[in-house]
């Protein structure tokens, strides 16, 4: 498949902070493309360097064959919704959706037509002659979508679009973006800190951490198979387990990762010899922490660590959950649902490949 | 018991004002709104109600009765007339050339310079008001005076110093003026967020376009707001026309001279109610553009 967008040796640093460290990164056509990472990792300013507000230190941007590193932000064929949506008070909702058409001199009946159905796109049908301030925060998100879709870009960068909105709207809009990217089959460069939403909606994600990508995989490879610790610790949640904890549960050195959902608990009776499928591991019950959907257990193993155990609420089984503080227990899982960091050695940046292979 | 308890009012209790507490805070408006109805809006009062008066042509005393003499001599000896239109033409373009003036520096200000730059502008901009006005008034009657700096730096170019005039009270009074109008058009801009300039770049517009659909119909109510200033002290100003302005009238000598050497004051009176008026239906224009939350 043919890249919409192609990075290569991008570095942008301010004063001393790199906060684009020598980036290599590749976006697929048509592809729902995600930067996670938490606040100050580099994932805003590479999609500000994308859109052309920022000027790169060092490095080339290209849009399909395009080189556009040296271009103004007009004059690159991607277009944004930001954070704040940053729509035009002083316009009415039609006036923003046109802006983009009207500086590019679109004729008045084309821009009319196309403004109605990128608002249709976005189910704001009939509200072309409200003014901005008279919309909900939902609504203006939308408003800023269709603004930047009127324009048919090849990739639309969207900045943590959905920060701003309480959850129940923010979960309704992750599914109604992947049903629009999807219609339109723009190539969606997505940014945001929340991992939950990033596995949501994208084909791939590129985890970053201090400038650079930590991991570029699918969300399920990411989940299953991260590549580092710290990967593993902002994408969902992981137990590590390592050093001479490692040694004396597993039986071996190393960094190994398993996630909570991955974890039984059992009676100290009940429980199951280890071998070399089963690991197995002693402990007392700290903390009962309940979700709703499920409950958290979090157990402090004799061997020296504490790991977290999700379990599922199917039934009324919290009451058991909640009797168990302080309990002795043990804990089992799977050794084949460890996932290996590798050695001891704090590689942060470890090839996605090598771990997938 | 249950319904006594609201949630969260253990936390923080906000006293409600009660009665007598709502009592005292009117007690201590008093002396403000003293000052400004009987001060301000009584002296505007008697302003008028003087123009209504007339004056003995013999004595030159004071004659309490109600006539609009003087409203009619303003409407219909020509003098008057040409003073009027001359004043609001004058604020007119004193108002135009600050607002083209301030726009760029606000601008730039506001938006391009670094937070350091920001304030060391935000200071450059006010230190002249600092100075007295009459000092700076009589800078600018050396400056333009015969051989005085504008002549020595225009005469090499062919030009001459526009000398003393209407041109030069213009002249005069935007200096003085303009930074009433940088600094509501300062706040005006810096109140925008840069996003707002990104997307209109992003979406496919040149920096003029920008300037064109996004940052001037944005930063019209905070020029009009500049604007109120410079018009409103350029219609009441007699001293610069007199310092600068050569033999030129403004309303506001009219004023002057009829209080002082003439001693009409009831024609003075109704003379002041002229840039009253002015300016009243002006705010009330201003209003409708949303200016006056801008102040």
């Amino acid at each position: 498949m043919p890249n919409a967008i192609s990075v290569r040796g991008l570095s942008k640093h301010f004063d001393d902070v790199r906060a684009v460290d020598d980036l290599d990164l590749d976006i697929a056509d048509g592809e729902f493309f995600s930067m996670l990472g938490p606040s100050g990792s580099g994932k805003t300013t590479v999609l500000r360097l994308i859109a052309g507000f920022e000027k790169p230190t060092s490095g080339r941007i290209q849009l399909g064959q395009e080189d556009v590193t040296d271009r103004a932000p007009y004059a690159r064929d991607v277009n944004t919704v930001f954070q704040d949506y940053a729509i035009f008070p002083h316009m009415s909702v039609r006036q923003n959706v046109e802006y983009g058409l009207r500086v590019k001199k679109v004729p008045r009946g084309e821009r009319r037509e196309r403004a109605e159905q990128a608002l249709a796109t976005v189910r704001l049908d009939g509200y072309g002659e409200r003014k901005p301030h008279q919309l909900s925060g939902g609504q203006r998100q939308r408003v800023a979508l269709a603004r930047a879709l009127v324009n048919r870009p090849k990739v639309l960068l969207l900045d943590e679009p959905l920060g701003a909105l309480d959850l129940k709207l923010r979960r309704e809009m992750q599914i109604e973006l992947k049903e629009i990217q999807r219609e339109v089959g723009i190539t969606f460069v997505f940014v945001t800190h929340d991992q939950e939403e990033a596995l949501t909606m994208s084909d791939r994600i590129a985890v970053f951490n201090e400038g650079r990508i930590e991991q570029l995989a699918s969300p399920v490879e990411l989940y299953e198979k991260p590549a580092s610790t710290f990967v593993a610790g902002f994408v969902g949640t992981s137990n590590l387990i390592e050093g001479e904890v490692a040694r004396a549960i597993l039986g071996e050195a190393g960094r190994f990762v398993i996630r909570p959902e991955k974890v039984q608990l059992v009676g100290p009776s009940e429980a199951p010899s280890a071998d070399a499928r089963v690991c197995v591991a002693p402990g007392v019950v700290r903390e009962v922490v309940y979700l709703g959907s499920t409950t958290h257990s979090v157990v402090e193993l004799d061997a020296g660590t504490t790991v977290t155990v999700a379990h599922h609420n199917f039934d009324r089984s919290i009451d058991a959950a909640l009797e168990r503080r302080d309990q002795r227990v043990v804990v089992t899982w799977r050794r084949d649902h460890l996932v290996s960091l590798g050695g001891s050695d704090p590689d942060p940046v470890a090839s996605p490949e090598e771990e997938t292979a | 018991m249950a319904s006594s308890q609201r949630p969260g009012r253990g936390i923080l209790v906000i006293p409600r004002p009660g009665r007598r507490s709502r009592d005292r805070s009117v007690l201590l408006l008093i002396p403000p709104m003293l000052w400004l109805g009987v001060a301000y809006l009584g002296a505007l009062g008697a302003l008028f109600i003087t123009s209504l008066w007339g004056q003995n042509d013999f004595t030159g005393a004071i004659e309490r009765i109600w006539t609009l003499d003087n409203f009619r001599d303003l409407f219909t000896i020509e003098v008057y007339r040409t003073i009027t239109v001359r004043t609001i033409t004058i604020a007119a373009v004193v108002t135009i050339v600050d607002a083209v003036l301030a726009f760029p520096i606000a601008l730039y200000m506001a938006k391009v310079a670094s937070p350091r730059l920001q304030r060391l502008l935000v200071i450059a901009v006010l230190m002249p008001l600092w100075a007295s006005y009459l000092v700076k008034a009589y800078a600018w009657r050396s400056m333009l005076s015969e051989g005085g700096l504008i002549s020595s730096i225009a005469a090499p170019f062919g030009l001459e110093s526009p000398g003393y005039g209407l041109v030069a009270t213009t002249i005069t009074l935007a200096y003085l003026w303009l930074p009433f109008m940088i600094l509501p058009i300062y706040a005006g801009l810096e109140r925008l967020p840069d996003s707002l300039f990104e997307a209109s770049s992003d979406l496919g517009a040149r920096s003029a376009m920008t300037l064109r659909r996004v940052v001037l119909p944005m930063a019209f109510p905070a020029i009009v707001a500049g604007s109120i200033f410079t018009f409103s002290l350029t219609m009441g100003d007699y001293i610069a026309v007199r310092i600068v302005g050569g033999t030129s009238q403004l309303l506001g000598n009219v004023v002057y001279d009829n209080q002082g050497a003439a001693n009409n004051l009831p024609f003075a009176a109704a003379v002041a109610t002229i840039p009253v008026v002015v300016m009243l239906v002006y705010l009330a224009a201003a209003r409708r553009t949303g200016a006056l939350d801008n102040l």
